[in-house]
């Protein structure tokens, strides 16, 4: 494909200069206008704010557009207007590969930073609204039931939250402006929007990175540099610019094929894959519906996705298209057993069904995480990731759409949009495969740390700012989680870009006579070893020993990894080919 | 009001799916259409606070049963375009079967006084502890039986499937 140069990193940018006047003297008359705004709304916002023993006034709203969106809105064009007054400057130093870089990184940062500050901004709602939880009144759902709000905002004034209360110069209270930007999610409905528009927004990126790292990792393993341009920095933004094109590709539908299947197939692909993550926790409380059967809910909108593949290869009406729908129905169907198995090993030690429970029970360390529990649980992750890679056709799996073999498979007649589709539902469930492992063996949102070495550097009681972000590090947040995650979703990437694929006889032969029952021994194994070391006592220090034991082994083997990596990366010239070792980061 | 739009929006996607299921003569349409009607028929479980209930629906008929169901249509079709076209005898024997359950399922509805419950009070009763629980104290004997009978079925289909020696 040709490279897309993007506007900000042309070298030579050539405005025209009447153009560029045109635009100077809008963006100024709007920044004016914002700042007439501004001040209007600041002279209606005092004496509400004086007067704001009653937050749940309706005007609050109109303030809180008024105020702060015209704040933003005047900074954004201020900046917009010094942008194309030195254009030129500003476009010279962004063409810089290293500019692209800091910006790349910037927005990594500044992601994860705006993550932990919603993260924050809901906790504060929370922990306001119930001072005391208890049986009959538990802990607020943070989108899942409703937060009383009038009730928080007494407490706002009631307790004293000296560290949130300190003043700044023109705008006041902190507290009241937190309370004046967090009135809009007293209505369930809006809490529920924010976190659908943030769900949605996770899964565009999940595929946009991922398609970009895996297209730079399979061209490290096969020394070469992968995309290198669109963007600038190692070709950052190839996965919009693949998008841009996708978007403007023509769409065909197959003349002899079923046209409303062949239409609908994507949504078949890409809906479920969304929905799994109506269940998949990211954190305690970060989950958009907190459902009991949330890890049944979540193999379930799997098992539909298949339809999207089968439909696809079907209305294609291609002999390619069919075989690779019919690989991956019989694929689906058989793998899915030993996967929802291997899922009961983790339920049946935490005693729930709940994921929050079980990603709460392995909060003591890393040692305490299930995958390091016991042997069956060591065995039932590998077998569970091995089904899992099958049930979302990655390599080895990827049968379904073997190139080499099948064109493309079920994908054969697809093109533009609804080709894209495919790819994101694929990515979106690779993330969701990753999140469930995270969450099912490898503690979740919890950290290596055992939970209660927070309470021990900080005083529980403290609500600081500083003190919440070394909990967080400590104890438990939704960081951690998307860390792991993503680790999985690499390791995804690094199987695919490893292992040839295997023939489809074995791709049976594998599940049925190998994973099945072998997850049938671990099942019963489980269960004996669960009822053993409740009866004796002897069995509970072999539990604890077996339990330190593999801990240790998953320690020697991140350590091995780091250090074959560091060596890697220190002969990265011996190891690449001359080609792509100029372009290889530390040299 | 939410829940009663919601409610009628997922009764109607079950409906229409229904009758794309009847009125199509591609099977592969129809089952497209099977598909619909379950998954509505889960989203209104959902509705009424089932979560069980809809997650099974979902995970042993939308995502295993349907799937089957067409991996068997593709293996045993014998044209691109399989049709479904019913003799007179088993077009008039169905509407009968149809008929007949169709009565009875609205006697059943009419009869049967549905008791008025807390809505609190029966999402505490449907959760999966309890259900679980039941399964395995009070309807221990029929949950058991449906296993054997599920197993009688695995060892008969393995045995019409096993190669010939």
């Amino acid at each position: 494909m040709a490279s897309i140069t993007l506007p900000w990193v042309e070298r030579n940018p050539k405005t025209l200069t009447s153009q560029r006047r045109t635009a100077l003297t809008l963006l100024y008359s709007l920044a004016f206008l914002h700042v007439l705004l501004v001040i209007a709304s600041w002279a209606w916002l005092t004496p509400l704010s004086s007067a704001a023993k009653d937050l749940t006034d309706g005007r609050i709203p109109l303030v809180l557009i008024l105020c702060v969106g015209s704040v933003i809105g005047m900074l954004t064009f201020v900046t917009a207007a010094l942008v194309v007054t030195f254009y030129r400057l500003v476009g010279r130093i962004l063409a810089a590969p290293w500019v692209a870089f800091i910006i790349f990184i910037g927005a990594i940062v500044g992601i994860i930073l705006l993550a932990w500050l919603h993260a924050e901004a809901f906790a504060f709602v929370k922990n306001m609204a119930h001072p005391a939880y208890t049986d009959v009144n538990p802990a607020p759902k943070i989108f899942g039931t409703s937060i009383e709000y009038e009730q928080s905002v007494r407490s706002i004034y009631e307790q004293n939250l000296e560290p949130y209360a300190f003043k700044i110069p023109f705008v006041g209270n902190v507290t009241v402006l937190a309370a004046y930007i967090l009135w809009p999610l007293q209505f369930a409905i809006v809490r529920d929007l924010v976190a659908v528009g943030g769900i949605i927004g996770f899964i565009s990126i999940v595929p946009g990175f991922g398609i970009w790292w895996e297209r730079k990792i399979a061209g490290r393993m096969q020394s070469r540099m992968g995309p290198m341009r669109a963007g600038g920095w190692h070709g950052w933004a190839q996965s919009a610019a693949d998008g841009i094109k996708l978007i403007f590709k023509e769409d065909y539908v197959p003349p002899s094929g079923d046209g409303l299947l062949f239409r609908l197939a994507p949504y078949f692909a890409l809906v479920p894959a969304i929905c799994a993550f109506i269940a998949l926790p990211f954190a305690a409380a970060w989950v958009f519906r907190d459902l009991d059967v949330a890890l049944i809910f979540i193999l379930a909108m799997l098992g539909i996705e298949v339809m999207g593949v089968i439909l696809a290869g079907w209305a294609s009406n291609n002999k390619w298209s069919v075989y690779g729908a019919m690989r991956e129905a019989c694929q689906m169907v058989s793998y899915e057993i030993p996967m929802g198995m291997a899922l009961l090993i983790p339920v049946m030690t935490a005693g729930s069904l709940n994921l929050g429970a079980i990603a709460e029970a392995q909060g003591g360390g890393f040692w305490t995480w299930f995958i390091f529990k016991n042997v069956w649980c060591f065995a039932a992750f590998f077998i569970y990731y091995c089904a899992a890679l099958a049930s979302c056709k990655r390599a080895p799996f990827d049968l379904p759409e073997s190139e080499s073999e099948l064109v493309a498979g079920f994908l054969t007649e697809y093109s533009g949009f609804r080709w894209s589709l495919f790819f994101f539902g694929e990515y979106a469930a690779m993330f969701v495969i990753s999140g469930l492992a995270t969450i099912l063996f490898l503690g979740g949102w919890m950290s290596p740390f055992p939970s209660e070495w927070a309470d021990k550097l900080i005083d529980p009681n403290t609500n600081h700012f500083v003190a919440t972000i070394i909990r967080g590090v400590v104890a438990e947040n939704p960081l951690w989680f998307i860390a792991k995650a993503t680790f999985m979703f690499f390791l995804q990437l690094w199987i695919r870009w490893t292992l040839p694929r295997i023939r489809i006889d074995q791709v049976l032969y594998a599940c049925v006579q190998v994973l099945l029952p072998m997850m049938m021994v671990v099942l019963l194994g489980n269960t004996l070893w669960i009822l053993a070391v409740d009866h004796w006592s002897w069995m509970q220090t072999t539990d604890m020993i077996i339990n330190w034991i593999l801990a240790a082994l998953g320690v020697a083997v991140v350590i091995g990894m780091l250090a074959i990596a560091s060596y890697g990366f220190r002969h990265n010239k011996a190891l690449v080919g001359s080609m792509a070792a100029d372009q290889l980061p530390g040299k | 009001m939410i829940e009663d739009a919601a409610f009628y929006i997922f009764a109607g996607v079950s409906l229409f799916s229904a009758i794309a299921v009847v009125l199509s003569k591609n099977i592969v349409r129809a089952a497209v259409g099977l598909l619909g009607t379950l998954g509505g028929v889960a989203c209104l479980y959902f509705l009424a606070d089932a979560n069980l209930l809809g997650v099974i629906q979902l995970i042993v008929y939308a995502g295993g049963t349907l799937i089957l169901i067409v991996f068997g249509i593709m293996l045993t079709s014998q044209s691109p375009w399989v049709g479904f076209l019913p003799t007179k005898v088993q077009a008039i024997a169905a509407s009968i079967v149809a008929v007949i359950l169709t009565i009875g399922i609205v006697r059943l509805v009419t009869l049967v006084p549905w008791a008025q419950r807390n809505p609190d009070e029966l999402s505490q009763s449907l959760t999966v502890k309890s259900i679980g629980d039941a399964l395995l104290t009070t309807y221990l004997v029929p949950f058991e039986v449906a296993s054997v009978l599920l197993l009688v079925v695995m060892i008969g289909a393995a045995y019409l499937a096993r190669t010939e020696k």
